[in-house]
Order: structure tokens, then C-alpha cells, then sequence
């Protein structure tokens, strides 16, 4: 059991980057509001958690416009996928018996 | 975080990964109306057509059939909206979201495609192959969209092709094959989706 707890990934331990990340992992271009709305947290906690998943290179922020008014999105990176698949492998391994 | 919490954790990545991508408001009841009114609108066609005024008056006839097909379809729309509005109130979900939009414009195109070559077929005179031709754009469509809603909605599409690919080589049942695709498989799936996800 202990080798799988190393391979845990420290970046998904927050229940709000899990949600962020099980989103992005199967949905293209999420926006920010969509994320709040499927995720029921505040603009700040969410936008925190979105940083710092963006400062590992595990999200990729994109903005385009749309009439004119900015329209932000996200997508999970292909280091973020790999990250992210190891982390749910890991996390099933720790659970077979 | 113990076992518990792992277990929770795997929990919250399943169900979130469904209900983002997957429009799951969608009430098997409006299925079931669907499939009423289709059947009833299958049997006033049937009168009319048997009454012999498909000879007298080809015209009229097929102005009424059309007229019938679309209040129909008019109907299924309302009540489907209805019934999915107040499933989607039920569980907590907004009626329109992303997943809602992309199952709708995934089912729009290919039916839309359909509706159009059932007007093409009626304009060149070959009425026998409307019963097929929708059927079969029915079930292109269902397909399109099922990636978007539940994955049985698939299963639906391709047995409405199937049934349509066989009105267009028996001839002359196309009456009776609309009546099978629109009626009672959507009251089958209709039943189907109904007790398996809502009466819980």
C-alpha cells in the first residue's frame, strides 16, 4: 500500500481541483462560469484553485471574445491529463483489496 | 486521507465527469407522450387514408398528413419541455446548461437534414419514402446526440434506422413502420427511462 500513497499527486488533494480537473478531463473549452456552476463555489475559490492548477502547467487558460466581451475558458493540458491519469490510477490502486 | 476519503474522492470525479458532459434532465415521460401522440396521429392517418380520399383528393390528403405530422411533432416538443423542466427543478439542475445545448444541436442538425429531404421526396412525387427517410434521419439523429444525454438514447437510434432501412425495402407499410419508430418504441424507451432513473 505505501508505494501508492507516494504516487498521490499533492496538486489534487483540494476537492475543488478534483472537480476543476474531472470537468476539464472530459469536456473542450470550460468557461468560468460553467465551472462555478457545476462546481458551487465563489468566483475567489475557484479562481485560486484555477491559478495555482495554471501554475503547474496542469491548465491552460484561453481567452477569446465574444460580442466584443471577453469570454474566458479553460482546458486541462497534456501534462495535466497525464498528472491527472496517474493520480486516479493511483488513487484505484489504493483501493483494491 | 484514509480509505473513506479515497472512496469519496472517486465518488465526486464520477458523478462530476457525467453531469458535465451529459444532459440527464431528460424525463422518460415525455418519451411515453411522444409515443401516444404518435400513435394516435398514425391512426387518424390511417382513416383518412382508408376512407379513399387519398384518390378523390391527393391534394387535400397530403395537406392534412402534413398538417397532422406537425401538430404532432409540435405537441411532443411542448411536452417534452415540460416534463424536463420539472424533472431537471427535481434534481437540482438547470434546464439549459452547455449539456443541454450540445445535445440539442447535435440532435438539430441531422434531423433538420431529414425534415428537409422528407419535403424534397414529397415534392418529387415519391411519398412511399418519407415513412423511411425519417426514420432513419430520426435515428441519425438520436445517435448524434446520444453522446450527450443517457447512452441509451443510442440504442433507441439504431433501432429506429433499422426499422426505417426496412419501410424503405417492404413496400407500402410506411404508415405501419412510422407507427412502430414514433409510437411504440418511444413508449418502450419512454417506460424504460422512466422507472430506471426517476421512479427512485
Amino acid at each position: 500500500m505505501k508505494e501508492w500513497v507516494h504516487q498521490l499527486n499533492k496538486a489534487f488533494e483540494n476537492r475543488v481541483r478534483l472537480g476543476i480537473m474531472s470537468v476539464l478531463m472530459v469536456n473542450e473549452a470550460v468557461s468560468f462560469n460553467r465551472l462555478k456552476e457545476l462546481l458551487g463555489v465563489t468566483d475567489g475559490n475557484l479562481a485560486s484553485h484555477l491559478r495555482a492548477l495554471e501554475k503547474l502547467d496542469y491548465v491552460e487558460m484561453k481567452k477569446t471574445f465574444l460580442d466584443r466581451k471577453s469570454h474566458t475558458t479553460y482546458d486541462v493540458s497534456a501534462l495535466g491529463r497525464k498528472a491527472f491519469t496517474e493520480h486516479l490510477n493511483a488513487l484505484e490502486s489504493l483501493l483494491k483489496p | 486521507m484514509d480509505q473513506k476519503e479515497h472512496i469519496e474522492a472517486l465518488k465526486d470525479i464520477r458523478q462530476m465527469m457525467q453531469r458535465s458532459v451529459r444532459f440527464l434532465s431528460l424525463s422518460g415521460l415525455s418519451g411515453i407522450f411522444a409515443g401516444i401522440y404518435a400513435l394516435a396521429a398514425a391512426y387518424l392517418a390511417y382513416l383518412k387514408l382508408e376512407s379513399g380520399a387519398g384518390r378523390t383528393d391527393a391534394r387535400g390528403t397530403l395537406i392534412y398528413l402534413m398538417a397532422l405530422a406537425l401538430g404532432c411533432l409540435i405537441l411532443a416538443i411542448g411536452t417534452a419541455f415540460f416534463f424536463t423542466r420539472k424533472n431537471a427543478r427535481k434534481k437540482g439542475l438547470k434546464l439549459w446548461d452547455d449539456s443541454a445545448r450540445l445535445a440539442f444541436i447535435n440532435l438539430s442538425i441531422p434531423l433538420a437534414t431529414g425534415g428537409l429531404f422528407a419535403i424534397a421526396l414529397i415534392r418529387a412525387g415519391a411519398i412511399g419514402f418519407v415513412a423511411p427517410a425519417t426514420l432513419v434521419f430520426y435515428g441519425l439523429a438520436l445517435i448524434n446526440a446520444s453522446r450527450h444525454t443517457f447512452p441509451m438514447i443510442r440504442q433507441l437510434g439504431i433501432l429506429e434506422i433499422l426499422l426505417g432501412l426496412i419501410a424503405a425495402f417492404v413496400w407500402g407499410h410506411g404508415l405501419l413502420f412510422w407507427a412502430i419508430g414514433f409510437g411504440l418504441l418511444h413508449i418502450v424507451y419512454g417506460l424504460f427511462m422512466y422507472f430506471k432513473f426517476e421512479r427512485s
